[in-house]
């Protein structure tokens, strides 16, 4: 035996426990954190490979017709688009709707299901904390599906060197009309999402709110007479009830975009706009104070 | 020693019932138990002392820090462990801990760290990369501590942490908990309906009944009161019919000990002196036995609580043993330590 025990080639050292001294963030951080990985969550990231499928799907199935719009613009020559980045959001407003409908309930429901809730409120970040980074991460979430394929147009537009200040504001409407949605879109889908822990529910019911008061809104509208030739204003009071129709009116009236075309909506004159506005504002406000509730007894 | 825990007439009441009742204890560093029956408002008095849920009366104070108004601060240093399952199952247990460990405040990189290192002392080794569904019961409990204890708090609040645990993993939470306070040098309040685990572990006990404070002090005063011995004897060796027990029973009792049947075989004598312990061996000798067992024990937690369900009636049936009244007395001696 020529080996003394004392020798090793290699000791794995068991350093003990470290005390942390480093800084302590708090709350505003830890916040910010929730938002990120929120914002993450809501496209997948971070999770398993097969929640990534959909969210991604969905943005690419909204920012490839505006990619093939752009290809025939520019190989038939033509001056303009052939449709408008406003009318662009409402033609494939099913989309974002989907999105929402799906991931609004992963921020929410897996929180509730899983009982993270109450670890997140033994720290720091407060029940208002969480519900402001949930619907922060949501709202930025929407907003990438709605603006990404804004943006592509009106890159393809300059590319094909369309007139740029027309461009340009019509860009912006559309961008104003993406913050609509998305805000109004993040507060009833989060609202709902928030009721129940089970993930299917929250899907279904979102996904049924926004279809079903679309389909009364139509109905009701037409009606009406919303689609016959001479038209009466009023048939408009009816895109209230319904999300979508309620930023699609509500933009297209007050940027006065195809006020020629019957078949676009509008809310019903200035006054009309101003109540459509109010009542937008009033749900956003009115679906995030209910969410905030919902928390308060967690 | 440094008061971690103080409350004054602390009162929570809910529409129809009250949770807590005027509870007023002040508890020191170490690992403290928190002992009640189900619905005994355990779970109410965390919430409060974490700043979640404010107390309908009363003051408190968690580590010096005032629980109606600096919450967010308390919390910042105090870890939790939740009773029930809290781990989302397709998230692996690295990430989820480094969420929580930026949810507590600390930066990207430290979180990353202070995730493996406390993985690591909880016992997660290659597990903790794959998403936590598929975990056993024990594992589970290890990534709950670990996000109670990634922040390095000062202390932790474990509610029911051995919930679901078969003995061996029961055992190796227990020293996990012990080594939380006397290894990384963090306090421990941790609630349990289940008394014989604390007295292990814990180096106090508060006991909370119905909102009410029954008793708070120290794990020694509590089992300390009076020693036994616990003599476990072999059979007669020849004559089969002989009762040992009984016999040396009868011994032991003419030899002016307190004696009384535990269970099965063993019997339990009281410890009058240094004599006890030749008084038993002569006396076993004596019949000619032999002696299996013979060991100090302490009185267990657990009878606290059939003593005191016992107390109406004791009241009418004085006398029923010495010893029980000794105990008592050494019992309310101990709550004003």
């Amino acid at each position: 035996m020529t080996t003394r025990p004392d020798v090793h080639s290699g000791v794995i050292h068991d350093i003990g426990y470290r005390p942390y001294t480093g800084p302590r963030l708090g709350r505003r951080y830890a916040t910010r954190s929730l938002y990120v990985q929120s914002l993450r969550a809501a496209f997948g990231l971070g999770r398993s490979g097969k929640s990534k499928v959909l969210p991604f799907l969905l943005l690419g199935g909204m920012a490839a017709p505006s990619l093939a719009m752009l290809a025939i613009a520019l190989f038939t020559q033509q001056r303009e688009m052939p449709l408008d980045y406003v009318d662009y959001l409402a033609s494939f407003s099913v989309l974002p709707q989907i999105f929402l409908a799906a991931q609004a309930p992963v921020l929410m429901s897996r929180d509730l299901r899983h009982h993270v809730v109450p670890l997140y409120f033994s720290r720091p970040a407060t029940r208002g904390d969480y519900v402001a980074a949930k619907f922060a991460a949501m709202f930025s979430a929407l907003m990438i599906v709605l603006a990404l394929p804004l943006l592509l147009l009106f890159t393809g537009a300059m590319l094909a060197k369309f007139p740029v200040g027309d461009n340009l504001l019509h860009l912006l409407y559309g961008l104003v009309s993406a913050v609509l949605y998305a805000l109004l879109y993040s507060a009833i889908g989060l609202l709902i999402a928030a009721a129940t822990p089970r993930r299917g529910f929250g899907v279904a019911a979102i996904m049924g709110v926004l279809m079903i008061t679309r389909a009364l809104a139509s109905i009701t509208y037409a009606l009406n007479g919303g689609f016959d030739p001479m038209r009466a204003d009023s048939a408009s009071w009816v895109f209230l009830i319904c999300p979508s129709t309620l930023v699609e009116s509500l933009v297209n009236q007050l940027f006065g975009l195809g006020l020629d075309n019957s078949a676009t909506l509008h809310a019903p004159g200035a006054a009309g706009a101003a109540v459509f506005l109010a009542v937008l504002l009033a749900l956003t406000a009115g679906g995030y104070a209910l969410t905030l509730r919902r928390y308060r007894n967690v | 020693m440094s008061t971690v825990i103080k409350t004054d007439g602390l009162t929570k009441r809910f529409s129809r019932v009250t949770a807590l009742d005027r509870l007023t204890v002040e508890v020191e560093s170490g690992v403290v138990g928190l002992v009640g029956a189900n619905g005994a408002g355990k779970s109410t008095l965390i919430k409060i002392l974490l700043g979640l849920s404010p107390a309908t009366e009363g003051t408190g104070q968690v580590l010096g820090l005032d629980i109606a108004t600096q919450g967010p601060a308390i919390r910042e240093r105090v870890g939790y462990m939740p009773e029930h399952d809290c781990l989302p199952p397709d998230v692996s247990a690295t990430e989820f801990v480094v969420h929580m460990a930026r949810m507590s405040g600390l930066p990207a990189a430290a979180a990353r760290e202070r995730t493996a290192d406390t993985l690591r002392h909880v016992g997660l080794y290659e597990e903790r990369y794959r998403p936590m569904g598929g975990y056993s019961t024990g594992m589970k409990q290890r990534v709950k501590l670990a996000q109670a204890l990634v922040h390095d708090p000062r202390l932790v609040l474990l509610d029911e942490p051995t919930n679901g645990l078969d003995p061996v993993g029961r055992d190796e939470m227990l020293a996990l908990i012990r080594r939380v306070h006397a290894d990384f040098g963090i306090s421990v309040l941790v609630t349990t309906h289940l008394l014989g685990e604390l007295e292990r572990t814990c180096d106090h006990l508060v006991v909370i009944d119905g909102g009410k404070l029954l008793r708070s002090s120290s794990t020694a005063s509590f089992t300390s009161a009076t020693q036994l011995l616990a003599v476990e004897v072999t059979d007669h060796p020849v004559d089969r019919d002989f009762d040992a027990d009984a016999a040396l029973t009868a011994r032991l009792t003419a030899a002016g000990l307190n004696v009384r049947a535990d269970g099965s075989r063993v019997l339990l004598v009281e410890i009058a002196g240094d004599g006890t312990y030749d008084t038993v061996r002569d006396a076993v000798d004596d019949l000619g036995l032999g002696l299996i067992r013979l060991e100090q024990r302490r009185h267990r937690v657990a009878e606290i609580f059939s003593t005191r369900s016992d107390e109406d009636q004791d009241e009418h049936e004085r006398g029923d043993g010495a010893g029980y009244d000794a105990y008592r007395a050494a019992a309310a001696g101990g709550e004003q330590a």
